[in-house]
């Protein structure tokens, strides 16, 4: 036992320092890496209700898109009128000072984590008591609703986007920028990795899984299932809103329908990530998200204006083909490594008997 | 919010009106999901991609000097051929495993579906003329382009020979018995198979025809057509699966609300209202299903 844990300690502090250096390393590659990071974040949180809990849910971007918009608002809002900035579109008539810009955003990420968590709670009492393809459906209508109203809303530059601030023109490193989102997410991404591992060894974790296998013998065994569907999804909401908050300042533009609530693209991702990974796997959404963004990063440019086509085809392929994911897939070529005990003379005589 | 609506009669009028006839046809859309869905068992997202596939057929038409009514009868004999192959290659690995994934392969073949249309027609909106000229009623304070009217009346007559077949035809019996009992019917010698892929062929046909009402009636662009996905599945799950006249009444309903929304809320929320109505549908159902420990299935 004693072994394993060291064996995890050296993957683990390897990884860190790997993450650490990585902006030092591949230096041009800053952004692309920040974008990792946030895909691991969303596919690992989409785990713990898609792939643990068994609630496939398409509106996840929801909290994304309102974490990105909130972290703009309030960093702008702060100091700015908020209404005057979005209605100069970009122009930049206020100028954040360097402390305004850090202090903005740090307390705009806070907001943007917590408000869509409280808001998953508002609304999980009555979605979350929709069950199977009602579920997903709902929230598939939930997030586009969202893109729709908010491409309505004035304050928040309405179809003519929100420029976020830009970052402080003081700071003359031009590498400071790139660094601070990418450590920023590298944070979040720890931040998530450590919660949803905690979540992993606890017995919120089999709650959850009883729920995903049955749900109705859950409750018969007096687990009051609600309240952990909730908790499950409040858990997903609060690093969704985070994770949306960086892409915005990152992104620096907000579109309503295409950045923000962007159902098209993160929303698919997102499900489609930990589903290539495997779902209901701590690694799984991990090695999914990775694997994705090197595909996508890789043949992206190659293939530029078919890049839907083949991310509609991979989705159909995947679906059907690999529902397991890869986990799934090496769960089943290697059981012993993952602490499944096979009784041999059992497996021969199924053996004999095909 | 603007109640404007409710001082000014005839506006209502013109309003209900239009909310009717264009209920009409998303009842045509919503029954071939209602077909589906009970045969075979999937949700299909790419709905409404099929009906805009079916609507750029009668735009192609059109573009080519016919007149884009004739798409009523071509686009339905392409889509169904469209279906067909779309079963064969994709639908038929999906019939017998969990709804969800049939939902996500589904969104993966409406992405595939959005972005060749994308390719193939442009990104432009577009809109094939009919020129059928308005009727103008009470007055001429209530507008009604003859196009709409055109297009519920082939809704409906469509509906019907829909239902007759069904009730008549030997392949009708066949899907209606694979829809009771595809085991059974198997085992007494129908080709579910077949039937299965006969079914969907047929949706995409019904779908290619609302699609070429809709090229003369509203507008066409690659990227509308989950909107017409979630309407139908509205649609479906207020009126139930195969009961016409509550799938018809339900579209027409569904109509009322987005002309009315369009009104009070302005253009730019209508399609916002129509999402959220979805969500306050489900969770309408699943609240009044909670009072007896059940839940939607």
């Amino acid at each position: 036992m004693e072994k394993v844990k060291q064996k995890d300690l050296i993957l683990y502090s390897g990884l860190i320092i790997l993450g650490l250096a990585a902006p030092y390393l591949f230096s041009a590659f800053k952004v692309q890496l920040t974008y990792l990071c946030v895909l691991i974040v969303l596919a690992m949180t989409w785990n713990l209700q898609g792939g643990e809990m068994g609630y496939n849910s398409f509106g996840n971007i929801l909290f994304y898109g309102l974490g990105m918009y909130l972290t703009a608002s309030v960093q702008v809002g702060m100091f700015f009128p908020l209404a005057e900035w979005t209605e100069s579109g970009g122009e930049k008539t206020f100028v954040h000072t360097t402390a305004q810009y850090f202090q903005g955003i740090g307390v705009g990420l806070l907001v943007s984590a917590i408000i869509p968590a409280i808001v998953a709670g508002a609304i999980g009492y009555a979605i979350l008591g929709l069950r199977g393809h009602y579920f997903a459906i709902c929230t598939l209508g939930l997030g586009i609703a969202a893109g729709e109203i908010a491409g309505g809303i004035e304050i928040i530059g309405a179809g003519q986007g929100f420029t976020t601030p830009p970052f402080p023109a003081e700071i003359v490193d031009v590498e400071a920028r790139g660094k601070f989102f990418y450590f920023l997410s590298f944070f979040v991404l720890v931040l998530a990795f450590v919660f949803v591992k905690y979540i992993y060894g606890s017995r919120f974790r089999l709650i959850l899984n009883a729920i995903r296998d049955n749900e109705d013998k859950a409750e018969a065994m007096g687990i009051q299932t609600m309240k952990y569907k909730i908790v499950g999804w409040m858990v997903s909401a609060f690093f969704c809103g985070l994770a949306g908050g960086i892409m915005g300042g990152l992104i620096g533009y907000i579109d309503s329908t295409d950045v923000a609530f962007d159902g098209r693209e993160m929303g698919v991702f997102m499900v489609l990530m930990a589903i290539l990974g495997g779902k209901g796997t701590l690694w799984g959404p991990i090695i999914g998200a990775t694997l994705f963004h090197f595909f996508k990063e890789g043949l992206w440019t190659f293939i530029l204006g078919w890049q839907y086509v083949a991310l509609g085809v991979l989705i159909v392929v995947i679906v059907i083909y690999f529902p397991e994911g890869l986990m799934g897939w090496l769960r089943e070529k290697y059981p012993e490594r993952f602490g499944e005990v096979i009784d041999e003379k059992d497996r021969k005589s199924q053996v004999e008997l095909k | 919010m603007d109640f404007l609506i409710f001082q000014a009669p005839m506006l209502m009028v013109q309003a209900s009106l239009d909310g009717i006839l264009l209920g009409i046809l998303f009842a045509l859309i919503a029954y071939g999901m209602a077909l589906q869905w009970g045969v075979m068992n999937i949700i299909n997202i790419a709905q409404g991609d099929l009906v805009i596939l079916g609507g750029y057929i009668a735009y192609t038409m059109y573009l080519a000097g016919i007149h884009p009514a004739w798409g009523v009868i071509v686009s339905p004999i392409l889509m169904y051929f469209v279906g067909w192959g779309l079963y064969k290659l994709v639908i038929n690995k999906v019939v017998d495993r969990d709804l969800f994934i049939s939902i996500l392969a589904t969104f993966g073949i409406a992405i595939v579906f959005q972005q060749l249309m994308n390719f193939i027609f442009g990104a432009d909106v577009v809109v094939a003329q009919s020129e059928y000229g308005t009727t103008m009623l009470f007055d001429n304070s209530v507008t009604l382009p003859n196009s709409k009217i055109f297009s519920a009346f082939v809704s409906l007559a469509y509906a019907v020979a829909l239902v007759v077949y069904m009730k008549k035809s030997r392949l009708g019996r066949a899907i209606r018995a694979t829809a009771q009992n595809a085991r059974a019917a198997k085992i007494l010698g129908v080709d579910t198979e077949k039937v299965y892929a006969a079914t969907f062929g047929i949706n995409a046909a019904l779908c290619g025809i609302a699609g070429a009402l809709i090229s003369i009636t509203l507008t066409l662009h690659p990227y509308v057509g989950l909107p017409y996905t979630v309407r139908s599945f509205m649609i479906v799950i207020v009126a139930g699966l195969g009961n016409l006249p509550a799938v018809a009444i339900s579209g027409m309903g569904l109509g009322l609300f987005e002309e009315f929304a369009d009104y009070i809320l302005g253009t730019e929320f209508r399609i916002g209202a129509v999402f959220m109505l979805l969500v306050f549908i489900l969770v309408y159902r699943r609240f009044k299903l909670s009072k007896k420990r059940e839940y939607l299935k």
